[in-house]
C-alpha cells in the first residue's frame, strides 16, 4: 500500500512458486503415444512478497508466459507447488480455485486476442462482477463506470464492442477486467508488449498508479529489460525453463552474475551517446535450444562465452552469491 | 452516480419554476431522460442487429418475399375459393386462365390453392426439421469440442451417420414406423413428426463438425482463458464466449438446413414416402406435376418456384443475419 515498495523482501510472501514444472506432452506415431515433452517450465522456484513488482524476463521461448498461466492454474502444473497466501493451489478443487479466482488476476499480451469480439466492453468488465458478486455492494453497472473511470476510459464507451478502440485503450479494458474484483495478485504477461513505445509508457504507468493505489502485486513479463527496470523491484530473469538469476533491480543493473543476464544487460541501449559508445555488447551465438531436447548440465551453456566442460556434466547450483542475489552459474563471481 | 446527480438537479430546477405547468415539466423530464441515451451513443443490441440487417438489401428484399409466401401458405386458402381437395374432372388438364390462375391437375383441381395448401407442410417440415438438426448438431458439436474423452466416440458417431446411405435408412424408417405413428398421433401428426424426426437426425452431422471445429479453435483464444481466469463457469464460457462467436458458422448451417429439408421431404414425397398421396406438399405437387409439363406447365413451374424462392430467401436472410450480428462489421456499409 505504500508508495515506495522498493526493497519489500521483508513483507510477508504472497506467492510461493517452489520447483515448479510444465511439462507439455508430444504425441507422435499411429497411436498417439507419448514420445516426448516440451519442458517449457522446468523447474522454477521463487516468492513473490506482497506490494512487490517482480519482473521476470527472457527471451522468446524460455517459458515466461506459461510459468505466469501455470501459477495461475490456468494450465495444470506437470509438478511442483504455488502457495497463494499459504493456500496449496495445485491440489484445489475446481470450485474451491474458483473461490479463490477473485484475488488474483492475469492481464495478457494481445488486447485484441483477450476481448470477446461479441461483447460490449461493459459485459468483459462486468462479466467477473457477473460470476463473483460486487465486491462492496452496488450494481454492476455502477461498478463499472467506476473501472472504466479508474483505468482512464469514458465510462459512456460501456456499450461499445472492442473493436472500436485503440490497442492502448483496449488493454485498459483488459485492465479494469483483471482489477474488477479487486485482486490482491496480478499476472501482467507481456501487458505493454503488443503497444506503440508512446502507449506503454501510458499503460506502464497506469499500472503503478493502480498499484499504489489499490495494493497490488505484480508478477511482471516482459522481455523489455529496460521496462522491467523501470516497474520492478526484483528482476528474475529465465531461460529455457529455469530461473537463472533473481536479484534486486539495482543489484541486477550494477553486477549482474549470470552471462546471460551479461548479454541480456548489454542489449539494452543507454541514453547517453558517450555511455552508449563505449558500451560493450555481448552477442550471443544461435537460437534457444528446443525445450524438448534441452542441453545437459546448464540449459545456457551452448551459447555461453564462457562455457567449459564442467557445464555440459554438471547442472549449475543455485546459489546466493550476494545477499538476495541468486544465481545458477559456475562462475557466478 | 452522475445519473442521480443530475436528476436531482433537474429536480431542483424543476422545482424553481414554479409556474411551469406540469405537462411542459413532464417533457422536459422527458427530455433529461433520452439526452445521455442520444448523446451517449447509447445503443441496445437488438436496435443495432436491426439497423445492420436493414442495410443487406438482398436480406431485406427476401424477407419481405419470405413473409409474402409465408402468408399466403396461411390465409391464402381462406381467401382463395377454390377448394384444394374437389376433383373436377370436367375441368382436368386445363392451362393458366382466369379461372384457373395456374390450370389445374389431372383430376381438375386448382394448382394455386393446392400450392397455397402444399406450402404449409413444406414450410413448416423444412423448419421443424432444421431446427431438430441444428439443436442436435449444436449439441453434439459442442460437447465433442468441450469434452475431450467424448470427442472422439461422438465423431466417429457423426462418421457413423455421415456413411449411412440415407434414402434405404428413410424407406426402412418409415416403413417401420408409419404404423405405430399414424395411431399415436394420427395421420397427418404422426407423419409430420416422423418425416420431421427423420430429416432433422440424419442432417446434424454437418453441423456437428462444423460447430465442434470452430468450437476447438476458438476455446483456445486468450479470452476464453481471461474468462476461466476470472472463474466463469464452464456453462457461461459456452453461453457467452463460445456459442456467439460461433454463430455465423451456426446461421449458414441453418439456412442450409432449411433448403436440404425441404428438398429432402420433395424427395420423399417424390417416392411416395412422405405424406398420404392425396396431401399436397412442394415437393408432391412438383413429382406429381413434372409428367403432364407439356399439358400445363405452370404444374411445375409454381411449386418448384416456390421452393427455390423459399430456399433463396432463407439463404439471403441467413447472410443478412449473419453480418447484423458481427458486430465487427456492424457500423460499417
Amino acid at each position: 500500500m505504500s508508495s515506495s515498495t522498493k526493497s519489500s523482501t521483508d513483507a510477508p510472501v504472497l506467492v510461493e512458486v517452489r520447483d515448479l514444472k510444465k511439462h507439455f506432452p508430444i504425441t507422435g506415431g499411429l497411436l498417439k503415444r507419448q514420445v516426448g515433452a516440451v519442458r517449457a517450465v522446468d523447474g522454477v522456484s521463487f516468492d513473490i512478497h506482497k506490494g512487490e513488482t517482480l519482473g521476470l524476463v527472457g527471451e522468446s521461448g524460455s517459458g515466461k508466459t506459461t510459468t505466469g498461466r501455470v501459477i495461475l492454474q490456468l494450465h495444470e502444473p506437470t509438478d511442483g507447488s504455488v502457495k497463494f497466501n499459504g493456500v496449496e493451489l495445485t491440489e484445489l478443487r475446481s470450485g474451491d480455485l474458483r473461490a479463490m479466482r477473485p484475488q488474483m488476476q492475469i492481464i495478457f499480451q494481445d488486447p485484441h486476442a483477450s476481448l470477446n469480439p461479441r461483447m460490449t466492453v461493459g459485459s468483459i468488465v462486468g462479466e467477473p462482477l457477473r460470476e463473483h458478486g460486487v465486491p462492496d455492494g452496488g450494481t454492476i453497472q455502477s461498478a463499472v463506470d467506476e473501472l472504466l473511470t479508474l483505468v482512464g476510459l469514458d465510462p459512456s464507451h460501456a456499450n461499445r464492442y472492442p473493436h472500436e478502440f485503440s490497442g492502448g485503450q483496449r488493454q485498459r479494458i483488459g485492465i479494469a477486467r483483471a482489477i474488477a474484483l479487486s485482486p490482491d495478485f496480478i499476472v501482467c504477461d507481456e501487458a505493454i508488449a503488443a503497444l506503440d513505445v508512446s502507449i506503454q509508457a501510458q499503460v506502464v504507468n497506469l499500472l503503478l498508479e493502480l498499484q499504489e493505489r489499490l495494493g497490488l502485486t505484480y508478477l511482471f513479463i516482459s522481455h523489455d529489460l529496460s521496462m522491467v527496470r523501470h516497474i520492478a523491484d526484483r528482476i528474475a530473469v529465465m531461460y529455457l525453463g529455469k530461473i537463472v538469476e533473481l536479484a534486486d533491480v539495482h543489484e541486477l543493473h550494477n553486477s549482474p552474475r549470470h552471462p546471460y543476464t551479461q548479454a541480456l544487460h548489454s542489449a539494452v541501449p543507454v541514453p547517453d551517446p558517450i555511455a552508449e559508445q563505449l558500451r560493450e555488447r555481448v552477442v550471443l551465438d544461435g537460437d534457444i535450444p528446443s525445450p524438448s531436447n534441452p542441453p545437459s548440465g546448464c540449459v545456457f551453456r551452448t551459447r555461453c562465452p564462457r562455457a567449459e566442460p564442467k557445464c555440459a556434466s554438471e547442472v549449475p547450483v543455485w546459489t546466493e552469491a550476494a545477499p538476495n542475489h541468486w544465481v545458477a552459474c559456475h562462475f557466478h563471481d | 452516480m452522475t445519473d442521480t446527480a443530475s436528476e436531482n438537479l433537474g429536480d431542483d430546477s424543476i422545482d424553481d419554476l414554479a409556474e411551469a405547468s406540469a405537462a411542459s415539466a413532464g417533457a422536459a423530464a422527458l427530455l433529461d431522460g433520452s439526452t445521455p441515451d442520444e448523446l451517449g451513443v447509447h445503443r441496445t443490441l437488438r436496435s443495432d442487429v436491426w439497423r445492420q440487417f436493414k442495410k443487406h438489401k438482398g436480406a431485406v428484399i427476401f424477407s419481405v418475399i419470405l413473409a409474402i409466401i409465408t402468408l399466403a401458405v396461411l390465409i391464402g386458402p381462406f381467401l382463395y375459393p377454390a377448394d384444394p381437395f374437389e376433383l373436377n374432372v370436367a375441368d382436368a388438364n386445363q392451362g393458366a386462365s382466369w379461372d384457373y390462375p395456374a390450370g389445374t391437375d389431372n383430376l381438375g383441381r386448382d394448382i394455386v390453392v393446392r400450392s397455397m395448401i402444399g406450402g404449409r407442410v413444406s414450410l413448416s417440415v423444412g423448419f421443424a426439421a432444421m431446427m431438430t438438426g441444428l439443436i442436435v448438431g449444436v449439441a453434439v458439436g459442442v460437447i465433442a469440442g468441450f469434452v475431450k474423452w467424448l470427442d472422439a466416440p461422438l465423431m466417429r458417431i457423426t462418421d457413423v451417420f455421415l456413411s449411412l446411405p440415407i434414402l434405404p435408412l428413410l424407406l426402412v424408417v418409415l416403413l417401420f414406423f408409419r404404423e405405430p405413428m399414424t395411431e399415436r398421433f394420427g395421420e397427418s401428426l404422426g407423419i409430420f413428426l416422423l418425416v420431421v424426426g427423420i430429416i432433422g437426425l440424419t442432417s446434424w452431422m454437418q453441423t456437428a463438425r462444423i460447430v465442434r471445429s470452430e468450437v476447438l479453435a476458438i476455446k483456445e483464444q486468450e479470452f476464453v482463458l481471461a474468462a476461466e481466469s476470472v472463474g466463469t463457469r464452464n456453462r457461461g464460457i459456452i453461453t457467452r464466449h463460445v456459442l456467439p462467436n460461433v454463430m455465423s458458422s451456426i446461421i449458414v448451417s441453418a439456412a442450409l438446413g432449411v433448403a436440404s429439408a425441404i428438398l429432402t421431404e420433395s424427395a420423399l414425397s417424390f417416392l411416395g414416402l412422405g405424406f398420404p398421396a392425396d396431401f399436397p406438399t412442394w415437393g408432391r405437387l412438383l413429382s406429381d406435376g413434372k409428367n403432364y409439363m407439356q399439358i400445363n406447365i405452370w404444374r411445375t413451374i409454381l411449386p418448384g418456384a416456390l421452393i427455390s424462392l423459399t430456399v433463396l430467401s432463407v439463404n439471403f436472410i441467413g447472410d443478412g443475419l449473419r453480418d447484423a450480428l458481427d458486430p465487427r462489421l456492424r457500423g460499417k456499409a
